[in-house]
Order: structure tokens, then sequence, then C-alpha cells
């Protein structure tokens, strides 16, 4: 129960109970022989019955019943009535059980199982639940029962929720019933129940929510049960594309120098990524679910893989690598039409289980160039000059940088509408500068601007980072996540035009002419927007606040990326970077690498040196086994990478040793905290 | 009363103090001062107990208001011959509290079939429920009277009159603001903060720590108007009107300080809302703030009755005095005539409102015996102390599906002239009040006269039911606004104008309660309280009667 004040017992009080523990002592031990010998006599099971009514926390005791009933029923499955009457006695003992502790798991648990049994009646459940439940109304115990209970006599959900309403009604803090109605909605949207179509039912929740906030703004439950509500507006169910490399409709330049491939790389032989950016995690992309219509050759046998840190098979990201033959001289540039075509034959499912629907296909552009060798000269990559102005207006931008999103396809009529009238209402709420009040309508408007991106522009998102401007000030418990937030809107802002992007947008003289994403000084703390960001090649984020690469994974094309003066704290962090193949600059300098000691990652795996990844033979061939041990988290991060240049100064890890052994981890290294290595 | 049965002497004949009529105020004194180890003579001139708080069948209720609204009957017959020359005998007459009495049937089976008229209980001073936190709800715990009533809650209750026609229950917990379909967000949201203001105020004010960051209402808002805080608190009219009239339970129009007399304060508003809010989950069997007991009112002046009888005072019904003694040569009181001739004396004597000295027989006295019977004297009534009041038998609900439920319909909300709140109570069978296909429906406005009062309770009587009429009467044209709707019909109706006498405290000879205007009993319970206070001095009521842990154990007995 709520709200009760916990009893201080007196001497006396405290004498009894030892008595009575005395006592359960010698029952339980009586019982524990019983249960060891396999003894189910009558008096046996009355002796844990006894046991049970005094503690119905006695797991064993739960066991040892369950063992006897599967023992009588095991030679009286004949009878039905016997089997029957064995069974109302079981949920006889869970009630008196329960009467005791309504909270025992073991009691709610084996009424379950005894339910399960079939052969008994459910229809005494409900009366025992309502029973419960008006007792104390936020039990979740008799809640999740409850669920159970529905779920086996498939009573109507209909009914129901009504019950979830009615008991909203009696006490709007009711958090188990808010769930419950959660839960119940869930399957009956996902199931497009009668009357049950989203568009018309969840405007309809927002009304029922809206009066339990605007009653009491300081009732969680109705806050939680409305961001449950605005997840369920924003998120579609169906997976969509919303960005992929190259973009519809562009040209790009397939050349080795463009690339910057590796020097020592002597097959002619080049490829250059394919990715498909997912709005959620989706598995099933295969040649078979992309096809690739060109003549372009080399595309046959075209892999795609998952690009996720875990190792799972389902990821927002997936790349496939086109290999392309410019073994034949071709003096002039030939230009070669790619058509991808994405979802004609399913298989590309998201982790919830729902299809991608809608087949999406885009055309771009590839023309392959055979440019003089120049021999790569091996610069150092300064991040201080180089960088060009990039004319926002010119053509190659437009041609990179897609902004729009894939998913005009959908209706999103209602959900924009929702959102629009879940901002205005909120903005009328008396105490709208309250921390939730603010933080509501940030989300509210972020969900504007994601989905409808074309319409929102700059005001809006200026709105949104002053909020958590202001959260960050009000609420210093949850700065953090405020941060992150503010970090996810000033990106949003950034990417949402061509405009703004160009602001930040460079290219590299002394490379080429790369694409170069200046983002710093930004106060970020992570990444996001990066499905807008695909054809970068060089990313400065130094001076930032961010602790850790995630989301970078999908910047394929990136071949440098400077993180200095962030809040990196180890090398785990950096582990997203494995997947860019392409990487070569890499400055982590002025992070804190190494200043703490204990790395909370560490604890994933139980000993880094057992892992299957790992050969002793293999690593012992090339470098010092004791550094490796020492250096574990950086040998695993680093030996994926095809660096060139690396800083690290600046890190407590970065000292003589660590030094001498990061060569031989990154053989390919030239440069180290501006050193030359080798010449 | 001519009629009395032969009646054995009562012995003793002397007592500490003489109790005529069994009113609540009378009944708390009697239960009090019994309790208190005084010896204790309680009388009633009528059959029942209760007197003018009584809960009657309809030919009882019928006899009563007529019997008690007639022109004083003439003098009693002289005294007895033997007359004792010891005493100045004072011959007292009976004053009629009630006017107007209007009793229509529209259905006579209703009086004649045996099935019916003797199955109702029905109030003379409705219509009146108790707050569960009331302090006659304290006093009968605290008595232990609570053990001879049963409770039942009153379902719902309602603001009426606005422009859609229909009844607004009335938002009083989180819970009823949330569900409420009439509130807009905003109103829900102000409604709700007040009440939290009020309830910090409260806590505060409850807990004996000092909170600095406590939020309380300030002092200068106190002591302004309550009006004037509502608006302060950004209440819209239709909310404010709610709190004033469906929750703190006023009268007058707040916002015409004119007609209203003197504006409520906000502490007095506070306090009435701090009633309410105590009142509601208050008993955990009780839904509401409001309780009724079952088989009526006159329960509950017979349950302290009952307590008082357990104590040892000594109970004769059907008995009226007719004469007062006095001491001639002192003026002091010594006892009372009985209609039967016989002489019984007390320290005190405390009278049923309606006793008083008649006119004629004041002339002769001397002064010092004017001083003695001075509160017998009928003063000149002024305007605001009448209430009209109204009964309906009604067949079905004026609601669907609610079956005790309390309607209100503020000042002005039935007609442009509607000077004070009309408050309806309908009662079901359910609380024994009436048979099962039945409601009983009671009405009440205070009034300045008896047409004006009347009027206003047609006129609410009209919105909530369907007029009949009657086959020999001439009724008053009443119109009805919407003949398709399913309103219940009248079967049976009384209206009556009650004149509002105060209990007062002279001495020896001491006045007791008329009914008051109000839905409860606290102005009757202050007044008795005070009342014995000044007769047996400063001891508390009840004092030894219960332990506060029995107290809680006990609660208000509420079946539902």
């Amino acid at each position: 129960m709520h709200g009760r004040p916990r009893k201080v017992y007196k001497p006396e009080e405290e004498a009894a109970s030892a008595a009575k523990a005395v006592k359960f002592r010698s029952l339980q031990s009586q019982f524990l022989s019983n249960h060891h010998n396999k003894i189910y006599t009558k008096e046996a099971i009355d002796l844990s019955t006894k046991l049970l009514e005094i503690n119905p926390e006695a797991y064993t005791a739960w066991n040892y019943r369950k063992l006897a009933v599967e023992d009588t029923l095991s030679r009286q499955e004949s009878d039905p009535d016997l089997v029957k009457s064995v069974l109302d006695e079981e949920l006889k003992v869970v009630e008196s059980s329960l009467k005791q502790n309504v909270k025992s798991y073991g009691a709610w648990h084996h009424r379950k199982w005894v339910l399960s049994k079939g052969h008994s009646s459910v229809g005494n459940e409900l009366r025992l639940l309502n029973e419960f439940q008006t007792l104390d109304s936020r039990n979740f115990h008799a809640w999740n029962y409850r669920r159970f209970v529905v779920e086996l006599t498939n009573r109507s959900k209909h009914d129901e929720l009504k019950y979830t309403e009615f008991m909203i009604g009696n006490n709007i803090s009711n958090y188990s019933a808010w769930h419950n109605r959660s839960v119940l909605l869930s399957s009956l949207l996902e199931r497009k129940a009668d009357g049950f179509m989203p568009s018309q039912k969840i405007p309809e929740e927002y009304e029922l929510v809206h009066n339990a906030i605007f009653t009491d703004e300081d009732v969680q439950s109705g806050w939680f049960y409305h961001l449950w509500l605005l997840d369920q507006t924003v998120n579609v169910e169906t997976p969509l594309l919303i960005s992929s490399w190259p973009p519809h409709g562009s040209r790009i330049n397939l050349s080795r120098a463009g690339c910057l491939n590796d020097s020592s790389s002597s097959s002619k032989l080049t490829t250059f990524p394919l990715i498909l950016y997912f709005d959620q995690a989706v598995g099933g992309v295969s040649s078979s679910t992309v096809a690739i219509d060109s003549e372009l050759k080399g595309i046959e046998d075209l892999v795609w893989e998952p690009v996720s840190n875990k190792n799972s098979q389902v990821s927002c990201v997936w790349v496939a690598r086109l290999k392309y033959m410019s073994s034949e001289p071709c003096f002039f540039p030939k230009e070669y039409k790619v058509k991808v075509r994405i979802g004609n034959s399913p298989g590309i499912v998201s982790s919830r289980g729902f299809n991608f629907s809608v087949p999406y296909e885009f055309v771009f552009t590839a023309r392959v160039e055979d440019t003089v060798q120049e021999e790569p000269r091996e610069v150092i990559v300064s991040w201080t000059d180089g960088f060009d102005i990039w004319d926002a207006q010119s053509e190659d931008l437009k041609n990179l940088v897609n902004l729009d999103q894939l998913n005009g396809q959908m209706d999103f009529k209602w959900r924009q509408e929702a959102i629009a009238e879940e901002i205005d209402l909120f903005r009328t709420l008396p105490d709208s500068n309250s921390k939730i009040g603010k933080l509501t309508i940030a989300r509210l408007l972020m969900a504007k601007a994601t989905m409808s991106e074309n319409d929102v522009k700059g005001v809006h998102y200026e709105e949104i980072l002053k909020l958590y401007n202001d959260l960050m000030a009000l609420d210093s418990t949850h700065y953090h996540y405020y941060k992150d937030e503010h970090s996810v809107a000033l990106l949003r802002k950034v990417t949402s035009s061509t405009e703004s992007l160009s602001r930040h947008l460079f290219r590299y003289s002394d490379m080429n002419n790369s694409v170069c994403l200046r983002l710093n000084n930004s106060s970020l703390s992570r990444i996001a927007s990066v499905e807008k960001l695909l054809f970068v090649q060089m990313l400065d984020l130094s001076h930032n606040e961010l602790h850790s690469t995630e989301g970078l994974e999908a910047m394929q094309l990136l071949s440098c990326l400077n993180l200095s003066h962030n809040r990196i704290r180890s090398f785990s962090a950096l582990d997203s970077l494995r997947h860019l193949k392409q990487l070569r600059v890499l400055d982590v300098s002025h992070n804190h690498i190494g200043e703490h000691s204990v790395d909370t990652t560490r604890y994933l795996c139980s000993s880094p040196l057992s892992n299957s990844e790992w050969s002793q033979d293999e690593v012992g061939r090339r470098m010092t086994p004791s550094l490796v041990t020492k250096y574990w988290d950086a040998y695993f991060v680093l030996r994926d990478l095809n660096l060139k240049q690396l800083d690290i100064a600046g890190n407590v890890v970065a000292g003589e040793e660590f030094s001498s052994f990061v060569p031989q981890v990154v053989p390919t290294l030239v440069w180290l905290n501006g050193h030359k290595l080798r010449s | 009363m001519g009629d009395l049965p032969p009646y054995p002497p009562l012995d003793p004949t002397t007592y500490d103090l003489i109790i005529v009529g069994t009113g609540v105020s009378e009944s708390i004194l009697a239960a009090a001062a019994s309790s208190s180890g005084s010896s204790v003579l309680h009388l009633d001139p009528n059959p029942f107990y209760g007197s003018h708080f009584a809960s009657l069948s309809l030919p009882d209720l019928t006899t009563f208001l007529h019997s008690n609204s007639l022109p004083p009957p003439p003098p009693p017959p002289p005294p007895p011959s033997h007359d004792p020359s010891d005493f100045l005998s004072v011959d007292l007459v009976n004053r009629s509290l009630y006017s107007s009495v209007e009793i229509t049937t529209f259905e006579s089976s209703i009086l004649d079939d045996e099935r019916y008229s003797r199955r109702f209980n029905v109030d003379l001073c409705g219509p009146r429920v108790l707050f569960c936190a009331d302090e006659s709800i304290n006093l009968m715990l605290k008595s232990g009277s609570n053990n001879y009533v049963e409770f039942k809650s009153v379902d719902a209750s309602f603001v009426g009159g606005d422009s859609s026609g229909e009844l607004r229950s009335v938002p009083d917990s989180r819970a009823a603001i949330f569900r409420d379909k009439s509130l807009g967000l905003q109103e829900k949201n102000l409604l709700m903060k007040f009440f939290k203001v009020v309830q910090a105020h409260l806590a505060a004010a409850s807990s004996t720590e000092i909170d600095e960051t406590a939020v309380t209402i300030t002092d200068e808002d106190m002591e302004s108007p309550f009006v004037e805080f509502l608006a302060k608190m950004c209440l819209p009219p239709k909310i404010k009107s709610i709190i004033l009239y469906g929750i703190a339970m006023l009268d007058y129009d707040q916002d015409n300080a004119e007609t209203c007399g003197n504006l409520l304060k906000t502490k007095e508003g506070v306090a009435r809302l701090a009633l309410y809010i105590t009142s509601i989950g208050r008993f955990s069997n009780a839904l509401g703030a409001l309780i009724y007991p079952i088989y009526g009112q006159g329960e509950i002046p017979q349950a302290f009755c009952r307590r008082a009888a357990v104590k040892g005072c000594i109970y004769v019904l059907r008995m009226p005095i007719t004469a007062l003694l006095l001491d001639k040569e002192t003026g002091d009181y010594k006892g009372v005539r009985l209609a039967t001739g016989q002489e019984i004396f007390s320290q005190k004597l405390i009278l049923d409102p309606c006793i008083t000295v008649g006119l004629e027989s004041m002339s002769s006295l001397t002064d010092q015996q004017k001083e003695t019977v001075r509160v017998l004297v009928p003063k000149a009534i002024s305007s605001k102390e009448r209430v009209a009041r109204g009964i309906c038998i009604i067949r079905s609900s004026v609601k669907a599906d609610v079956s005790n439920a309390l309607v209100v319909y503020p000042p002005k909300s039935l007609f442009p002239e509607q000077l004070a709140a009309i408050r309806v109570l309908q009662l079901g069978s359910g609380l024994a009040v009436c048979p099962a296909d039945m409601h009983v429906l009671y009405l009440s406005t205070v009034c300045d006269n008896d047409d004006q009062g009347k009027a206003a309770l047609l006129s609410a009587m009209s919105t909530l039911i369907k007029p009949q009429v009657p086959e020999n009467l001439q009724s008053e044209s009443v119109v009805e606004n919407d003949p398709a709707e399913a309103k219940p019909t009248v079967l049976w109706r009384a209206l009556y104008v009650q004149e509002l006498v105060k209990g007062e405290f002279g001495g020896s000879i001491s006045s007791a309660s008329s009914p008051d205007g109000n839905l409860n009993y606290n102005e009757i319970v202050k007044s008795a309280v005070e009342l014995y206070e000044q007769l047996i001095g400063g001891e508390e009521l009840f004092k030894e009667e219960k332990t506060p842990e029995e107290e809680n154990d006990a609660g208000a007995e509420n079946e539902d």
C-alpha cells in the first residue's frame, strides 16, 4: 500500500516475532525433509500449506506444491473431478497467502501455474482481482495477473479498456491503470480493431490525458502516458528509408584520389560505399531485397552489411561496397546510371516485426574517371588552414546534399494535426514554465520538426534550443539529458537547410578538395542527424563535449575526423569508428582517455583476453603481449583502423610506452602526435 | 390535546432540568445534562420524538403542520380549581412556527393505499444532510449516540440552473474534476489549483511545525470577501458559483452586497471548504462529503434522546405543559404545570421555540417576573428570519441513475429576481424514507416573505418535475419548459414557510432553536453547546464518554 509509515516495533513485539521465528524454523526443517524425501502425503502437503500461510515468500514450498500436484495428477489424470478439486485447493492456498501478503511473487506465480494447468475455472479470478484491486488499486502484481487472466479467458479488450478508464477516473495517479491502458491500446491499434484506427483513437486518448494533466500537473502518470502517446504519434510502424548515399539524382565522381584510397593498394579494383539509412533498425537487407540496375561492372556480388556496434543483424544503416574496375584505360570520363530499388520483394523487416512495405527507388549517376595517378603525398592534416568556404548555391553542394526526407509517400496528416494541436494546447497550460511543461513543448516542437521537415524553419529550432537551455539551468539533476537533447536539436537545425548547413561546410584544398564539415565549438554532447551528413569526408568536432562517437559509423566516406578537446574517456567510446573503412586521420588529442582507471565497459566481457576474437599467437608475432594486455581497449579499436595520422596527445594514456605500442597495432601509421614515424 | 389518555402522576416531581420539546438542540442538551449527572425530565407534547426535526408519515406531517400553523388556540382551560396558592401561574401559549401551509395531493392513492401511506418518513426540517466532518457527527461519536443511527452516502451533488438546463455535478475532488465533462481544461486547472491552495493552507494551519516555505493564504486575503479571493484566484464565474453555492452552501448572492447583507469573508469560506474537504474520505464507506440517516432526520434527535434515557433521563411524550410556576415573592422560576395538572419542579427549564407567554398574561406580571420569562416573549420578526420549505413525493428520479442527490440552484440562476440559493435534496427508498418506486424531494430557500419564498420553490419544482394539475384545485400556471423531457411526476406536495427562531439563554428559563435554513446542523449544535455551557458551566460536553481510540473505531455506521 502507499503512504504508510514504517512501524517501529516494541520490545515485546520483537520477542513475539522471535518466538514465531523459532516455530517457523522447525516447521521449515520438517517441510524440507518432506521435500527432499519426496513425500507427498496429505499431512506433508498440509504442512506446506501451514508454512505458506505464515510466509508466502517461501519459494521452495511453492515449488514443492507444484511437484506434489504433478505427482497427484500423474496418478489421477483420469478423474476430472479429482483433478479439479486438487487445483481448487491450490487456488485456495494461494488466496489465503495473498491475504497475508498481497505482493508475494511466489504466490502470484503459483496461481498462474495452477491456471495454466487448465481444468479449473477462471471465472472466479476476476472477482478475486476486483477484490484485491479495490484494496490496493496500484498493486502491480494484481494488474500483471489481470493481464494474464484476460489473455487466458479471451475477455474483451474493450471491457478491459473501460476498466482502466474506471480506475483512472477514481485516481488519476494510478500508474498501473495508465500503463495497462497503453498495453491494451497498443494491441488494439496494432490489430486495427474496429474503432481503433490510430488516426481516430490517438486523438481521443490525447483528450483523456489532457484532462488528467490539466486537472493536476503534478500527476506523473499522466505525463508518462502523454509521452507514450507522443511516441505513438511520431513513430510510424512500417520502416522507412530516410536517406541514402549517393542521394537520388546525384552525380558522383569516382576517382582514386577522391576516395583517399590507400596508396599501398596496387589493385585497380576500387570500391565506393552504397549506404541505406532507415528510420528504425531493420534486418533482411540483401541483394535479393535491394535490386541494382546499372551497366557498371562489379555489382553482381553485392554484400550488404549492417553498420552497428552491436553484433546484430539489424541496424538503421546498411552499407554495400560497390566495386568498379578501372583497369581498362579510359581517357574520357564515362558515366553510368545506377538505379537502386528497395523493397520490391519482401524481406526487409523492422526489429518490431513490421515489413518495409513502401517500395522505393533512387537513381544516381556515377562518373568514372581515371585521373592521373599522383603519388599521394604523405602530408599531415593540420585542421587549422586550407579550408575554403563553400558557396551554398553552388550546384555541387546541392548535388551532394539531399535534405528532403524520403518519406513523402506516407500519410502524416493526422499526425501533424495532432502534434500541432498539442503544441497549441500546451502553450496554454498555466504552468507551461514548469520543467515538465517546457520539456513537453520542446519534445512536441521536435516531433513537429520530424514530421514536417520542409515546413519548419529555424524559428522552431531556436525555441527548442532556448527551452533546453532553460531546462539545463532549472534542473541540474537532468542536465546531461537536456544537454543531449539540445545537441540533437542543434544538429537538426544545422542540417535543416542547405543555407544553414553551408555555413559549416568547407573544401579542404590540401586533400583534393575534400568536403569538410566543421562543427567545432558547438558544445555538442552527442551526435545526431547523421543521415543528412553521409557525404562528409572530413569532420571537425573539436572543442565539444562528446563522450562517444556513436552515430558516426554511418559516415562511410569519412576519412578525417577531429575529436580533439572533447570528453572521450576511453578507446571503447571510439568503437563505432571501426566501421569507417576509409578513415585515415584521427585526432583524439586533449580528451580524458586513461584518466579514469575504472572503465565500466570492461565488465561487459569477463576477461578481454579470453575473447574469441583475440588470439595470443596472432598478436604475439607482432607486438608485446604485456602492452596488449595493458592497452586492450585501444588494441581492439585501433587494429581495425587503417590510420595514417593519429593524434593522442593531451590524454593521460599518451605516454612513451603507449606511443611505442600504437605503431605496432597500426602499421599503416605515418604521423603520430605530429611526428613522422618513418620516412 | 383535550383527549389525553389518563396518565399516572410523575414521580419524582423535582428535577435539575426540565426540557420541553425533543428537537435536536433539546435532545443534545438532555443527553449532555444527563451524562454529566443532572436529573432531567424530557417532555414532548407530540406523540413522536423530534418536534420540528421529526420525520413523519404523510398524514402525521399534514396534521402537525396544520396544527402548528393555525392562529394560536384559545387560552387553555383555566387552571384546575385546586390552584396552589404558593406559586404564580403564568399560562403558556403555542405560537405557530409555520405559515402559508399548502398541501396538495395529486394522486390520492398515496394517502389511501395501505401499502404506501405508512411507509413514508418525511422530514419536517428538510432538505437537510450531514457532512461527514460535521460537529454534529463528532458530538454523536463523543456521546455514543451514533450507536442508534445508520447513515448512507448522498451519491451526488449537482449545481443547476445554467443555460443548458443540465444538472452539473459538483467537481469536489481531484477525481471528480478529472471526470467532469462540462469543465474546460483551463477551468479544471484553475479549480484544482484553488483546491491545492486551500489544502496547503489548511495543512500549514494544522501542522505544529512552522514551515516557512508553506504556501498559505495571507491574513489580508483571509479578511477580504471570499468572492474577491475567488476572483483573485482567477476562477471564472461558473466555478465561483459552484464553490460558493455548491460547496460552501451559501444562501445569498455574494456578488450583490446589497441583498446579501454581509459578505462572507475568505476565512469563513475557507472554513466551509475545509469542512467539505475533510468530510470526503473521513469514513471509508462514505463516498462523498454528505451523508443522510436511514429512516430520516428524525433519527438524529431520537438518538440523542436514547442516549439521554440510558443516562437516566425520564421521557414523557404526549405531555404538553400549560403553565409556568413562578415564586410569588421573588418572581423566580420554580416549575411547570403539566397538561394533567400535575406540578413539577426544577432548577432550570428549556422550552421548545414555539412555546411562548401570551401577551395578556404578560400584562399582569411584575418586572421581576417579566425578567424571568423574558426569553418566552415573542419578538418582532425581522424579514430575514424565514425559510420556505417544500416537499414533493415524486415518481422516478430527477436525474437518471441517481437516487440520493443534492441539487443547488444559485441565486439568480432560475429567474432574475431569485434572491437566495435554492437547495433541493432527493432521497430514495434506499434510505427507508419512501416506497421503492418513489423519491422524496425536499426544497428550501431563505426568504423575506412567504410569497417570495414559495414562488422560488415553485420555480425550482417546475424545472425539475412535471406539473400535474390537481382535479379540484386551481394551481398556479406553471409553464413547462420542455414537455418532451422525461421529468418525474409529482404525487403529493407540501409547501410551507417556517419562522427561524434562535435559542436563547435566559437564566433559569431558556429556549431552544428551531430548525434553521442551513443544510446541516452546525449552527444548531453550536447554539446548543453554548446554551449548555451557560446552563451547566464550563464543563465539556460528553467529556468522559469515549476515549479517542474508541471514537475512531466507532466511525459513523455507514452501510452502502
